[in-house]
């Protein structure tokens, strides 16, 4: 490589890279959907390569996986809207440039506060109450693991990446904690499913269809966000410190408010995510609930470039290659974790195909000038 | 007294290798300004590479060179982990993406993919064994001197522990001086610090970005080897690694940036990381061991806190950590 290196400078480079003005948005969204659709085909080469199937098949069993039957759908699409959720909770803190990593922790926390109402309050309080309880308790322990690194980072600008990794692994061991103070039966190490023969706690149906809820709730909030971010005040000051947090002050922002703010709405949605986890789909609470969406979330909150909307398709393509491949992992005895592999492929493909989306390569022409100066 | 810190620093030095190797590689990698979040994906794909290296030489041969036995596996975890660098590279300095996330899909990534090989790689022989035991190599690797077990609790103190160990000690030495008294190192800081400078100055950007970070990555790497061929004594497990490799991130903070520091900070990790071992439960209250396993995180969060509030000039970040370099932006 060094030799590579060594030769090109000699030479006249062959091409410069520039920043590109801005680029039309279907251009740009074709440059994405190329980058997937690569992606999807390196996918495939490495599952045929790896099982030996036909390449087509792969992508058969893919979708079969995610929509084969009606339940897988609605499955594919309830864990969309709780990866979307948390992707959504995320936003704001990115958009001002707040790496909130901690979504997993908020969720988790958000889970436990719920679990802790469902087990203690069963038989005590009407059921209405309880859910209320279980509402109001989530979102106010979201908030709090928000607050946290929220504070730090406003007080004494304390790297936040790592503050919000580290509640995460708190709200882990909580929640370890948690479960083997109450399992049942003693000794297991797990909780099962909570208030099975009562059901009190457990969040409405919708219609009869005990996967509406989460969808329905992911839908209502990505409006408000949409809203929130574009149209509000407080979306406009967000948009302030991410640019420029001087800017922000001068202006008379306050930038310390902002961030408490903005982190405690994050941490406050990723609780209603662990509240849905427990009370509307698991019933039960377990230290891997949240399954590593909120490392993923960010990921689809930043290749969705912060937009509610975006962040639907984003989150379905995430869930659907996560299910696909854990579709193909089952069919042919692989590794669970190999869904990981394949989505940690897509995504490097998205985030590389942003370099064309923002720069360009000029070809030189070979000029008299640079070939007079070898000689 | 004596004999209780006899049985623990062992085993806390030992706990605190893979956490030195992360650290230490992780410090030259931020040094260029790279922050590169995907250290745990690196640690993995080191510690999965050295694995199928080894697996497949003990499965190869009917005798065992014990030259052979440990160069293979040490092979094959750098070239593992020096790709996953290349690949962070590229997507970051060449593609100028954004860090943070290309980190966090690196870690995705490399997680999955060491326990998918590691999940996997035992089918491709036919035993009934659960998961690979690679107990020949790992004999090689945790090999300490033959005389360390006369010298009392001196050998035991410092003599006890296999060759990888006293690597990451010379790595993390050696990685002090060459940031702080050698040429080549004030060009990486300077990369770090101000890269537009940097760059003025004829110092190639890229270069040390890319050089900085591939060795980073490889220094993690061993790390992930360290921990299955010695630590676990060749077993691998999935997940087993845990969250170290997210702890050697948040221990550069706590050593300021500082390897020669990030011996005795990673030691003293350790030491944090199995504390909850020592401390009294009672067999009724077992569900306070997860608390104090708490302990660690809560540890690293305060000291981050009190680093940033005492913010003293010499004690900062490299200034361009994080941020891509473009030279034709202002």
């Amino acid at each position: 490589m060094s030799n590579a290196m060594k030769k090109e400078k000699k030479r006249e480079p062959r091409f410069h890279i520039v920043k590109r003005e801005s680029l039309v948005w279907y251009k740009a969204m074709s440059i994405r959907v190329i980058a997937i659709l690569l992606a999807l085909v390196v996918c495939g080469i490495i599952t045929t390569i790896t099982t030996g199937i036909n390449p087509l098949n792969v992508y058969e069993s893919m979708v079969a996986g995610a929509f084969g039957s009606t339940r897988k759908t609605w499955i594919t699409f309830q864990n969309t809207s709780i990866l979307l959720l948390i992707s959504l909770a995320l936003t704001p803190a990115f958009k001002m440039k707040f790496w909130n990593i901690g979504g997993e922790g908020q969720v988790l926390i958000g889970g436990l506060a719920s679990a802790v109402c469902m087990i203690y309050l069963e038989g005590k309080v009407p059921n209405a109450v309880m859910i209320l309880c279980m509402i109001i308790a989530s979102i106010g322990a979201g908030m709090i693991w928000g607050l946290i690194p929220a504070l730090f980072k406003a007080k004494w600008n304390t790297n936040e990446t790592l503050s919000t990794l580290m509640m995460n692994y708190i709200a882990t061991q909580l929640v370890a904690f948690f479960v083997i103070l109450e399992e049942v039966p003693k000794g297991s190490g797990k909780i099962g499913i909570i208030n099975q023969n009562s059901n009190s706690g457990w969040l409405p149906q919708l219609f009869g269809s005990k996967y509406l809820l989460a969808i329905v709730v992911a839908v209502i909030i990505t409006l408000f966000m949409a809203i929130y971010l574009r149209y509000s005040k407080h979306g406009y000051e967000i948009n302030v410190v991410g640019e420029s947090e001087n800017t922000a002050r001068y202006v008379g922002i306050k930038v310390e408010k902002v961030i408490i703010r903005t982190m405690m709405l994050s941490g406050a949605i990723c609780g209603l995510a662990g509240l849905l986890l427990v009370g509307g789909i698991n019933h039960t609470i377990t230290t891997t609930i949240a399954g590593g969406e909120g490392f993923t979330a960010v990921l689809v909150s930043w290749m969705s470039k912060f937009n509610p909307f975006t962040m639907i398709i984003s989150s379905l393509l995430i869930v659907f290659m996560e299910r696909g491949a854990g579709e193909i992992s089952t069919n042919f005895g692989l590794n669970h974790s190999y869904s990981d592999i394949l989505t940690g492929i897509i995504l490097f493909f998205i985030i590389g195909c942003e370099f064309f989306i923002s720069y360009q390569l000029q070809y030189c022409k070979k000029t008299e000038k640079s070939g007079k100066e070898e000689a | 007294m004596w004999s209780f810190l006899l049985a623990f620093i062992p085993r806390a030095i030992v706990q605190g290798i893979p956490l030195l190797y992360g650290c230490t590689g992780e410090i030259i990698t931020e040094k260029s300004g790279n922050l590169n979040l995907g250290i745990p994906g690196v640690m993995y794909v080191g510690a999965i590479s050295g694995v199928i290296g080894s697996f497949v030489y003990e499965n190869g041969t009917s005798r065992m060179n014990p030259f052979l036995a440990i160069a293979i596996p040490m092979f094959c975890c750098l070239l593992g982990s020096l790709l996953m660098g290349l690949l962070y590279c590229f997507l970051t300095v060449t593609l100028r993406a954004n860090q943070n996330v290309t980190g966090l899909a690196m870690t995705t990534f490399g997680v999955g993919f060491g326990n998918f090989f590691g999940g996997s790689l035992i089918k491709l022989v036919d035993s009934d064994v659960p998961s690979i035991a690679l107990s020949a190599t790992s004999s090689y690797f945790s090999k300490s001197l033959p005389f360390a077990e006369k010298l009392g609790w001196f050998g035991k103190l410092f003599l006890s522990y296999g060759f990888l160990a006293y690597l990451g000690v010379a790595i993390a030495l050696a990685a002090s001086y060459f940031l702080n008294r050698t040429r080549k190192g004030l060009h990486l800081r300077a990369v770090g610090e101000n890269p537009n400078t940097a760059d003025a100055a004829g110092i190639n950007v890229s270069r040390y970005k890319y050089a900085a970070t591939c060795v980073g990555c490889m220094i993690a790497g061993l790390g992930g080897l360290y921990y299955v061929m010695d630590y676990a004594c060749g077993v691998w497990s999935n997940n087993a690694f845990g969250d170290r490799g997210w702890l050697s991130i948040a221990l550069v903070i706590f050593t300021i940036w500082r390897p020669n520091v990030s011996v005795l900070a990673s030691f003293l990790f350790g030491g944090l990381y199995i504390l909850y071992l020592y401390i009294p439960t009672g067999m009724e209250h077992m569900e306070y061991q997860e608390l104090y396993k708490m302990i660690p995180y809560v540890v690293t969060l305060v000291v981050l806190v009190v680093t940033s509030m005492r913010s003293k000039r010499e004690n900062q970040p490299p200034a361009s950590l994080g941020l891509p370099y473009f030279r034709e932006e202002r």
